[in-house]
């Protein structure tokens, strides 16, 4: 936004403020109802919530008051303060991440030259609060989800981070804008129709970071953190009413954002073929054409958690170690060595 | 050190809002400080840490170093913070106080403090004395990429054998036969 400079520090530091809630908190909604209420009901043969509101559309605002008329619970020997804060320690994460998506040419955040650099460094912040919340609730269930959590997370976290270096090396940039312009602009083999999204050349590079990604949202199958037949429902076990809601909204967020991230990367974030990508029309229908694949992004992964079953521990940590991150670095290799040949 | 932070004239402006910024942050570094070695409480005493590390990541973008301060939340609070309390917890998860924490080798810590305060003093002060450092633009992730790979490509590689050499002997020590 234009007008964002020619603000004090303070006005434009509020707009982004409301601007970060305004995203992370109707992208969480929307990804609520349209995959868990009516995706997985699709799936399951069934309705889902259809009572409130036109085909259960405020069947949210329900959910949401019920959740902050609960019952604050401590459990008596809970580390109260490492308790209390665990959720919004993992709500701050999926807040700073949110800051780096760009929406349109003139319509970002923050429009730093570290970009997709930043979102990985604080997305990893997340992992201290679930450790928080493991160790804070005084439950064995709970810190053993903690644990599993941290280790899946610390796991899956470099194979997200290799494939994310194929792309930087591919445009030549970490910065948000940059690396959609690059494929904005873009041609394949001289023909620019469609731009170059990286999918084409960094299918690799797409296929692991959707697989870390799910990993890191600790959705099916690699859910082992909140395995509920084994851990109740791991480090949120000992959790209610509006902290429970706060993991809620994090996990749906977080899905949303990496989802973003992964267009931004793969699929040339606001940009759609057709329109010059200088052109200031972007800024209007570059947050739709965003969301757009938001959705479509997150589908994947919603898809993807009512479909398989868990995997089990041993088998995931094989999984990242063995298979993910010697795919991501012969990617990196192989990105590089063409990078320098063409 | 790097053009940027090579010395200027003393006719340079003072940037008031980043001084009293410093002085808040480092208010909040020297308490969080404090507390990670006088907390009986081991996890409390990481989860300070968390704090001292953050603040040294915002001193770092008061200096307009983005990639230092991002790097340092991204291994030191993302990764080596985490290290600690997965240790911890794993090994010895009691929730209350653990007295023998705080006391044992009490003074050998201080010893080893006081000399780190004094070798980075003095080579602080040696290197610097009375320059006054002007940063009027923020340091670009290229400046630090270029500076890495040309003029520091020996240390740069250097320490990744180190980091190998870890590798390596952490295998080593995990290895059952």
């Amino acid at each position: 936004m234009m007008i964002l400079s020619e603000l004090a520090y303070w006005e434009s530091t509020s707009l982004r403020v409301v601007g970060g809630l305004a995203a992370v908190l109707l992208m969480a909604g929307t990804l609520v109802y349209i995959h868990l209420f009516k995706l997985v009901s699709f799936m399951q043969s069934r309705l889902g919530p259809m009572e409130t509101g036109p085909y259960g559309s405020l069947q949210l605002l329900a959910e949401v008051g019920k959740f902050l008329q609960k019952e604050d619970i401590f459990p008596r020997k809970a580390d109260r303060f490492v308790f209390a804060a665990a959720p919004f320690v993992i709500l701050m994460s999926t807040f700073l991440l949110v800051v780096v998506v760009p929406g349109g040419p003139d319509a970002w955040f923050i429009d730093s030259d570290l970009g997709i650099y930043l979102a990985m460094a604080v997305s990893s912040v997340s992992v201290i609060g679930i450790l928080m919340a493991g160790w804070g609730s005084a439950n064995k269930y709970s810190l053993m989800g903690g644990l599993r959590a941290t280790g899946q997370l610390i796991a899956y976290e470099l194979p997200l981070i290799l494939a994310v270096v194929g792309v930087v090396i591919q445009a030549g940039t970490m910065n948000m804008q940059g690396i959609v312009l690059a494929q904005a602009d873009g041609s394949i083999f001289g023909w620019s129709g469609i731009g170059n999204p990286f999918l084409l050349t960094q299918a690799v590079g797409f296929f692991v970071f959707m697989i870390a990604m799910q990993a890191e949202l600790t959705q099916s199958p690699f859910d082992m953190p909140v395995a509920e037949s084994e851990l109740v429902t791991g480090y949120m076990t000992e959790y209610s009413g509006m902290r429970f809601l706060m993991f809620f909204i994090g996990e749906f967020a977080t899905a949303g954002v990496f989802s973003a991230i992964a267009a931004v990367l793969f699929l040339g974030g606001w940009y759609v073929p057709g329109i010059d990508s200088a052109s200031n029309a972007f800024n209007v229908i570059g947050p739709l054409v965003m969301l757009g694949k938001v959705v479509f992004l997150s589908f994947l992964v919603f898809w993807f958690r009512f479909t398989f079953p868990r995997f089990r521990e041993d088998q995931l940590q094989k999984l990242a170690w063995k298979f993910l991150i010697p795919i991501a670095l012969v990617n990196i290799v192989a990105t590089g060595i063409l990078k320098v040949a063409f | 050190m790097s053009a940027l932070f090579a010395a200027v004239s003393t006719t340079a402006p003072i940037f008031v809002a980043q001084n009293v910024f410093f002085g808040i942050i480092a208010l909040l570094m020297i308490v969080s400080a404090l507390k990670v070695v006088t907390t009986s409480n081991v996890v409390h005493a990481a989860l300070w840490l968390v704090l001292v590390l953050a603040g040294a990541a915002a001193q770092f973008i008061l200096l307009g170093s983005e990639f230092v301060a991002v790097t340092q939340v991204l291994v030191y609070i993302g990764a080596v913070v985490v290290l600690f309390l997965f240790g911890v917890m794993l090994t010895r998860a009691s929730m209350g106080d653990d007295e023998t924490v705080a006391s044992e080798k009490r003074s050998m810590a201080a010893v080893v403090a006081a000399l780190l305060l004094a070798v980075m003093s003095i080579a602080l002060i040696d290197s610097f004395s009375d320059d006054r450092l002007v940063i009027d633009q923020p340091q670009l992730v290229t400046t630090v990429a270029d500076s890495i790979f040309s003029q520091y490509i020996v240390p740069f590689e250097a320490v990744s054998v180190l980091l190998l050499a870890a590798l390596i002997g952490a295998i080593v020590v995990a290895r059952k036969d």
